[in-house]
C-alpha cells in the first residue's frame, strides 16, 4: 500500500498534521511526502522516526520528497 | 535527531545568555532581546508612530534578519515562496501585536521576564497556552491559509533588502531617524554589540528552526517537547544569568517595564498564542522565515509593524501603570476578529482521516 501528502506550501504545524493523518490510518507500507521547506522536512521526519518509521529524504527539484517505510 | 535537540537548546540558551548580557550593558531590565518591543522600538524610530519613549532602531533586529539571511543563504535554504492568504497574515500580525503590546512582550520576553522572577509573566504565559490550544482547535478542524507557491527568487530578497537599507540609515544617516531620550527607547546596548548579538541568533535560530510559539503548539498537538527544549534554555541560561548579576526579583509589582492587570495580561496574550498558532510560527520564527524568502512572513512582519504603530498612535499599548481602556476594547476587537479569520478559513465540512492535498 503506498500513499501521498501533498504538503507543498505550507507552514508548519499543516505538513506534520497531514502526514500523521496519514499514518494514524495505515498500520504500515509506504508513505511519501513532499514538503517545501527544512523546517517542514525536520518536523514530518521527527514525527515519523518516533512512530518508528524509516525515512529517506531527497530533493525534488526545489521541494524535498520524503519517503516513510515501515 | 539528537543533535537536533542540542541545537535547539544551544539556541535557546545562548540567546537567554545574551538577553542578560544586553541588559547588563544598556538594554531596558527584562528586555535583552524582545520581538514586538523591538519591531515597535523600530516603527518609532522610522516615525511610524510619535510616542517619544519608545523610538529606538534596534540592531538585534536587523541583525536576527541578517544573520538568518546568510545562515539560509549559506545552507541553501533560502527559497521565494509566497501566496498564502497573504493579508489575512497581515491582519494576524497586526492584531498578535496589539496583544503583545497590551502584555508588554512577544513570547521571547515573556520567557525572560519570568527569568527575572516577574509572575506577571506567569499570568500572560496561562494566556498564552490558552491561545494556542483555541488555535491548535482550529488546526485540527482544517484551518488553513493555504499553500505558499514559489516565487521568482528576486521576491525573497526584497524584505533582508528593507533591512539592510534601514541598517545603512542607522549607521550613516542615524540624523534621518527618531531616537528616544527617555524611557525604554533610550536604553541600548551599544549599536555595535546589539548587531552582533542579533547576527548571532539570526543565524542559530535559522539552523535550530527554534520557534517559542512552536514549542507550545508541538506539545499540545503531537506531544512532541523538540522545540521546548529552546523554550527551557532561554528560560534556564537568562534565570542563571539574572541570577549571577542580581537582576533577580520576586513578585507581581514594581516588575520592570510591565503591568500587574491580570485579566488583560491573560487576554493579550491569548490573542497573541492564538493568532502565531495560525501563522505558523511566533515573531521571531516569522523574522527568520521573512529573511528565508517566505514574502507571507515578510507581509506578516509590515502587520507587526503596523500593529505596533496603531498601538501607540491610538493609545492602546499598555504601560507600567495598566491598560488603557482603549487598548483593553482593541484586545477583545482582535479576539473577535481572530475567531472569525479562523472560521473563515476552516473548510466547511471537515472529515478525519486522509484529507490530503488542501487548498492547491
Amino acid at each position: 500500500m503506498e500513499k501521498e501528502v501533498d504538503a507543498r506550501g505550507l507552514l508548519c504545524p499543516e505538513p506534520v498534521l497531514l502526514t500523521k493523518q496519514v499514518l494514524d490510518a495505515v498500520p504500515g507500507g509506504i508513505v511519501k511526502v513532499l514538503v517545501s521547506n527544512a523546517a517542514a522536512r525536520e518536523n514530518v521526519s521527527r514525527l515519523a522516526e518516533n512512530r518508528g518509521w524509516r525515512v529517506e529524504v531527497s530533493r525534488q527539484n526545489e521541494d524535498f520528497l520524503l519517503v516513510l517505510q515501515k | 535527531m539528537k543533535s537536533k535537540r542540542w541545537l535547539v537548546a544551544a539556541t535557546g540558551g545562548i540567546l537567554g545568555l545574551m538577553a542578560v548580557i544586553l541588559v547588563q550593558m544598556g538594554n531596558p531590565p527584562n528586555m535583552g532581546y524582545c520581538i514586538a518591543c523591538f519591531l515597535r522600538d523600530i516603527a518609532g524610530g522610522l516615525g511610524f508612530h510619535r510616542a517619544a519613549p519608545v523610538q529606538y532602531v534596534r540592531p538585534e533586529i536587523l541583525g536576527l534578519v541578517l544573520g538568518a539571511f546568510i545562515a539560509s543563504r549559506f545552507t541553501g535554504e533560502f527559497r521565494a515562496i509566497g501566496g498564502s492568504s497573504p493579508f489575512t497574515r497581515f491582519a494576524l500580525g497586526f492584531w498578535a501585536m496589539i496583544g503583545m503590546l497590551v502584555f508588554l512582550g512577544c513570547p521571547v520576553r515573556l520567557v525572560l521576564r519570568l527569568a527575572g522572577g516577574d509572575f506577571n509573566a506567569g499570568v500572560g504565559l496561562l494566556g498564552l497556552v490558552a491561545g494556542v490550544i483555541v488555535g491548535v482547535r482550529f488546526l485540527k478542524s482544517g484551518f488553513s491559509l493555504g499553500r505558499a507557491v514559489p516565487q521568482k527568487s528576486a521576491n525573497g530578497y526584497v524584505f533582508t533588502g528593507f533591512v539592510g537599507l534601514v541598517l545603512v540609515l542607522l549607521l550613516a544617516l542615524p540624523s534621518l531617524l527618531f531616537f528616544s531620550e527617555k524611557g525604554p527607547g533610550a536604553m541600548h546596548a551599544p549599536l555595535l554589540v546589539s548587531l552582533v548579538f542579533g547576527l548571532i541568533a539570526g543565524f542559530l535560530a535559522q539552523r535550530s528552526r527554534l520557534c517559542m510559539i512552536g514549542g507550545i503548539r508541538d506539545y499540545i498537538f503531537f506531544r512532541d517537547a523538540h522545540l521546548l527544549y529552546g523554550f527551557a534554555a532561554v528560560f534556564a541560561l537568562a534565570l542563571a544569568g539574572n541570577l549571577t548579576v542580581g537582576a533577580f526579583k520576586v513578585g507581581f509589582a514594581g516588575q520592570p517595564v510591565a503591568h500587574v492587570d491580570g485579566l488583560w495580561n491573560f487576554l493579550g496574550m491569548t490573542l497573541a498564542g492564538w493568532a502565531s498558532v495560525l501563522l505558523g510560527g511566533c515573531p521571531l520564527r516569522q523574522l527568520v522565515a521573512a529573511a528565508e524568502g517566505n514574502t507571507d512572513s515578510a507581509v506578516t512582519i509590515a502587520g507587526f509593524v503596523a500593529g505596533a504603530a496603531a498601538a501607540h498612535n491610538f493609545g492602546l499599548a499598555a504601560s507600567p501603570a495598566g491598560v488603557p481602556v482603549a487598548g483593553q476594547v482593541a484586545v477583545i476587537l482582535g479576539l473577535v476578529i481572530v475567531l472569525i479569520l479562523s472560521f473563515a478559513n476552516c473548510p466547511a465540512a471537515v472529515k478525519g482521516g486522509v484529507a490530503v492535498g488542501k487548498g492547491s
